[in-house]
């Protein structure tokens, strides 16, 4: 799990590399998220996943302790903080969509770039949030009937976690960095 | 029956208050980050200090939450060296994106 962090570290980083990239070489790159409600809405997925990771920390704790009944419950709780990053991460997308009329082509601020590397750079971390609740889903369901060691709920967590480290970035160069108030 | 207890938490190497503590750390990080957005601090300021406290969350979800802090400092070494020297390796191009306004012929 380790070296499959390490290399999907290297895919993001040439993500934000790119964003970044394209962002220094044009100068009028677009501001779209307001402090009220895009920046606050973010900063609610963040505390999202930041939790999600406190609770996955507690699963492989239980699990370390043998107690499979608390791991599986704790992994229930990340998902459901998972699940509303998601959620919230969508609802986001969709208005970014269908109300300002981004697309990964073109945008109203004539910066077209910002679109493609916007939507592929928070979509791939969905894709990954995705496939973290189904793998999460799946451990939840073994560790509840007796199945898996608690090794396997700490390589799941290393993914969890490294879901979290990821948006760490993102959150701060792509929101944060665009934030317009007033 | 406690003799077993402190064994068990010198294995997992840390306990549910230090994870409460560094999530604490991280949500007062991240409120530190969002209000350095709302008061619109310069640029490049706002860049240093937001990719400066990324990487100590970072290296805080990586330390505890990942168990790196309490794992063998070879595995550290196996991973992390080479994973910085890729990104440095990477950022080298960055200056070329800040040249790249200055080269375009006026419209």
């Amino acid at each position: 799990m380790w070296l499959f962090i390490i290399s999907d570290s290297l895919t993001f980083s040439a993500l934000l590399f790119a964003y970044t990239y394209s962002r220094v070489t044009n100068p009028d790159w677009p501001k779209p998220f307001d402090f009220s409600p895009a920046i606050i809405f973010s900063t609610v997925m963040t505390f999202c996943l930041l939790s999600s990771s406190l609770t996955m920390v507690m699963a492989v704790h239980s699990m370390s302790h043998g107690n499979r009944k608390a791991c599986a419950g704790w992994i229930l709780a990340t998902m459901v903080g998972g699940g509303a990053f998601v959620v919230l991460h969508m609802s986001e997308w969709l208005k970014l969509i269908n109300v300002e009329h981004v697309t990964a082509f073109d945008n109203p601020w004539g910066v077209p770039l910002f679109g493609g590397t916007f939507f592929a750079l928070t979509g791939l971390h969905m894709t990954h949030v995705v496939l973290g609740l189904i793998y999460l889903a799946i451990v939840a369901q073994g560790v509840a009937r007796g199945k898996f060691k608690a090794e396997d709920v700490e390589v799941s967590g290393l993914y969890w976690h490294f879901v979290d480290l990821v948006w760490m970035f993102i959150f701060p160069l792509v929101y944060l960095m665009s934030a317009k108030v007033g | 029956m406690s003799v077993h207890t402190e064994e068990v938490e010198h294995i997992s190497g840390a306990t549910t208050g230090t994870f409460m503590k560094v999530w604490i750390v991280l949500l007062v990080l991240t409120g530190v980050e969002v209000l350095l957005a709302y008061e619109q601090v310069p640029t490049m300021i706002m860049l240093t200090v937001l990719v400066g406290l990324s990487i100590i969350k970072a290296a805080l979800i990586i330390a505890y939450f990942m168990h790196l802090k309490f794992e063998k400092l070879s595995l550290f070494l196996t991973l992390f060296p080479m994973l910085i020297f890729c990104i440095v390796l990477m950022l080298i191009f960055l200056g070329d994106a800040t040249r790249i306004p200055n080269m375009r012929p006026p419209v």
